[in-house]
């Protein structure tokens, strides 16, 4: 089953390395991983969907949990969440298609960030699912280059703050 | 305002106020400033000079399991600190307070792949329980403060300070911190949840076939009062894992020794029928369990342990405590009521019926097998008042079964890594760390050789260590499974030995050689009286093998047993 999970750590030199190092060394099974800074100066946040049954749940928190430099490990999949992915997408794009492409843009709610004679490039926020179908859609055009950021998760009302209490 | 000092001043300043009084290590370039620094200045702190730095590593190791204090090891940079990485593991997989400090090239050079450049940061990260890379003299008080309060606190490991050369040479003005800053690191000394030892105590007294594994967690936590006043008030037979060995006298009647892979049939059998099962400071590894799905399979478990990524790592357990286990012993003790468990204990007695008959030392040979030499160690150890630092292999297994600790704290031997060239340097560290103690070095031949050259810190430092080589002419732990496994084809297991009795002249060691049953005792009694160190080749039967068994990847049931005497050996189904 796939679990999202939110790890707080120190800002230092490495961590991201220890972390790393961890879900390879222990074979945890890591679909997305995505870091950035908290509202806390020296505190990052890090968002991560993993694999695995519960064992390697409880693995994966308690390992992580034991790395020194790591303040807080929790496990929100089962808390009501906001979840976010973000995407750009370069899609083949002329004056035959591009008002059909238009259009789609226009129905999933995502914005044209660039034009070019020959492509369009699309960026999209939602949840993964509204991501991956505007994606498909997008396929049938001939998408040149696309990237995406990989999951980022709060919880809704009275979160977790980087010291992982609820606030 | 306090004066200017260097860096590598720095080091032995703080080292003086963690009460460090011995560094075990070798010098290089990316740490002349340091050791300059010792000879300038004469700190008094004794630094032990090592033949290689592997040696360092488990000397530091052994310091720290024989006095519970953090041992220091002291490397430069590149190959000096990359030798330390076994000794480092070793402690990390044993749980050893070790601090390593190593030099590294200028932060100028960093990165660059000079002269001498490894990534020591990278290379120590997966097998210490942290480390620091110090590019700047400001960070170094500050690094080398939290490495020894992250070492010796919680659940204890190495640590690894990696100091830039030209930070040793900065200087600033020093102030040791009195406090470190670690936002994500709690040592959680504490007792378990109330909640979670009421609910194990509920189940130790309602067990009718109850039985402790106890590990290395009760020596390191000192908690074997607690364990055995556990264990006598409600009845509980208690096995051991290898580095359980010695948190309970192997005399006591309720004491039914090692279990797995080579424990006694009984205690194996114990492991399989107990319903209740209460793991203390024990990790439950492979080597304990067999195959983990048919561990214990009857039993509900209680797994007591600091530290909570052990708890469910391996098992499905009914009941995690995480805590301290002196201080869950503690809380857990009043809980349980005294009880008797007569049908239990008259089992495990059964199941003890044939062991003696199947035991080496009962059968009638002229031949000199180990398990003879080790049991005469231990008679003539005024019944095991010693500490034995045993190597990696048949011996090591030999040592476990036929010498009975009752001593607290009297084994040390690499459980987890199983690093063959423990034995001798951590002895160092044991000898150093207990003076006045008699330390007996229990090797094979081949592991020995692995790390022999420390002979000469033996000898530089005037040691009165106790060496009996356990000499079969093979690496004969797998010689052993390919007698067993791989139809008696020997690859890469027979040994070409030196002649240990010159190698020992030539440090200037005594030595003899053993070869009968009958000079055994006169051996040991001249180690004994020999004021200094003293070496005993004990050219021993070369076949024989260390049994019960239970094969990689079964259950801990499905063991070759001792041969019965004038019977081929049986495989035992119960």
């Amino acid at each position: 089953m796939k679990h999202t999970l939110i790890a707080w750590m120190e800002d230092k030199p490495g961590v991201l390395n220890r972390v790393a190092g961890l879900f390879r060394r222990r074979n945890f099974n890591i679909e997305s991983l995505t870091v950035g800074h908290s509202e806390t100066l020296g505190i990052s946040r890090m968002t991560f969907v993993v694999d695995g049954d519960a064992r390697q749940l409880s693995q994966v928190q308690t390992q992580l949990a034991k790395l020194i430099n790591v303040t807080e490990v929790q496990d929100v999949t089962n808390e009501p969440t906001v979840i976010r992915e973000l995407a750009l997408v370069k899609v083949h794009a002329d004056s035959t298609n591009r008002a059909e492409i238009l259009q789609l843009v226009d129905i999933y709610r995502a914005s044209i960030v660039d034009v070019a004679m020959d492509s369009l490039v699309i960026q999209i926020t939602g949840p993964e699912e509204r991501v991956n179908s505007l994606l498909s859609l997008l396929d049938n055009f001939g998408i040149e280059e696309m990237v995406r950021t990989g999951r980022v998760a709060m919880v809704r009302g009275n979160g977790y703050s980087a010291n992982g209490r609820h606030s | 305002m306090s004066e200017k000092k260097s860096g590598a001043q720095i080091v032995w300043e703080s080292l003086m106020r963690e009460e460090v009084e011995v560094v075990f290590g070798l010098p290089g370039g990316a740490t002349l400033p340091i050791y300059d620094a010792l000879a300038k200045y004469e700190y008094p702190v004794r630094h032990v000079l090592v033949t290689h730095e592997q040696g360092a590593s488990h000397m530091a190791d052994g310091y720290a399991r024989a006095t519970g204090r953090v041992g220091v090891c002291m490397a430069t940079s590149g190959p000096g600190a990359t030798n330390l990485i076994t000794g480092l593991t070793t402690a990390n997989m044993d749980s050893s307070p070790v601090v390593a400090i190593t030099g590294q090239v200028p932060t100028s050079l960093l990165g660059r792949d000079g002269f001498q450049e490894a990534d020591v940061q990278g290379v120590s990260l997966p097998v210490t329980k942290h480390n620091y890379l110090v590019t700047d003299v400001q960070e170094l008080p500050q690094a080398l403060k939290e490495a020894f309060y992250i070492a010796r606190t919680g659940r204890p490991g190495p640590v690894l300070v990696d100091i830039c050369k030209d930070a040793q040479q900065a200087e600033m003005e020093f102030e040791y911190p009195d406090r470190v800053d670690l936002p994500g690191y709690n040592p959680n000394i504490t007792a378990a949840d109330p909640d979670a030892i009421a609910r194990a105590a509920r189940l130790i007294n309602e067990a009718e076939r109850p039985l402790i594994v106890a590990g290395h967690g009760i020596s390191i936590a000192r908690a074997e009062a607690e364990l055995r006043q556990l264990a006598e008030k409600a009845n509980v037979p208690v096995a051991t894992s290898l580095l359980g060995i010695s948190t309970f006298p192997e005399t006591h009647p309720l004491s039914i020794g090692m279990g797995g892979m080579h424990g006694e049939a009984f205690t194996n059998y114990a492991l399989q029928e107990c319903d209740v099962l209460v793991a203390i400071g024990a990790r439950l590894d492979d080597r304990l369990t067999g195959v983990f799905s048919t561990f214990a399979p009857k039993a509900r478990i209680i797994h007591i342990d600091l530290d909570p990524s052990e708890v469910g790592k391996n098992l499905t357990i009914d009941t995690p405590v995480v805590g301290d286990a002196l201080l869950t012993l503690r809380a857990l003790l009043p809980l349980v009521e005294p009880s008797e468990h007569p049908a239990w204990v008259a089992q495990i007695e059964q199941w003890k019926s044939d062991t003696d008959q199947r035991d080496l030392l009962a059968q009638e040979t002229e031949e000199l097998v180990p398990p003879f030499i080790i049991r005469q160690l231990w008679y003539l150890t005024n019944q095991g008042d010693c500490a034995i630092v045993s190597d990696v292999g048949q011996h090591q297994m030999w040592e476990a079964q036929y010498f009975p600790h009752t001593k607290e704290r009297s084994l040390f031997t690499s459980g987890g890594l199983g690093t063959m060239g423990f034995a001798l340097p951590a002895a160092i560290g044991v000898q150093m760390g207990r003076p006045d103690e008699e330390v007996w070095v229990v090797a094979g031949d081949g592991g020995f050789q692995m790390t022999m050259p420390e002979l000469s810190t033996v000898a530089a430092e005037g040691l009165p260590i106790k060496i009996a080589i356990i000499n079969n002419g093979y690496l004969g732990m797998v010689r052993q499974w390919q007698d067993v496994f791989y139809d008696k084809r020997y690859a890469g297991t027979p040994l070409f030995n030196p002649d240990f009795l010159k190698i020992a002249d030539a440090y200037g060691i005594h030595a003899v050689a053993v070869d009968r049953k009958e000079d055994v005792e006169g051996a040991i009694r001249q180690a004994q009286s020999h004021a200094g160190p003293f070496l005993i080749d004990f050219r021993v039967e070369p076949f024989a093998n260390v049994f019960p068994m239970v094969a990689p990847g079964k259950s801990n049931v499905d063991m070759i047993r001792r041969p019965m005497p004038a019977t081929a050996e049986e495989t035992s189904e119960g």
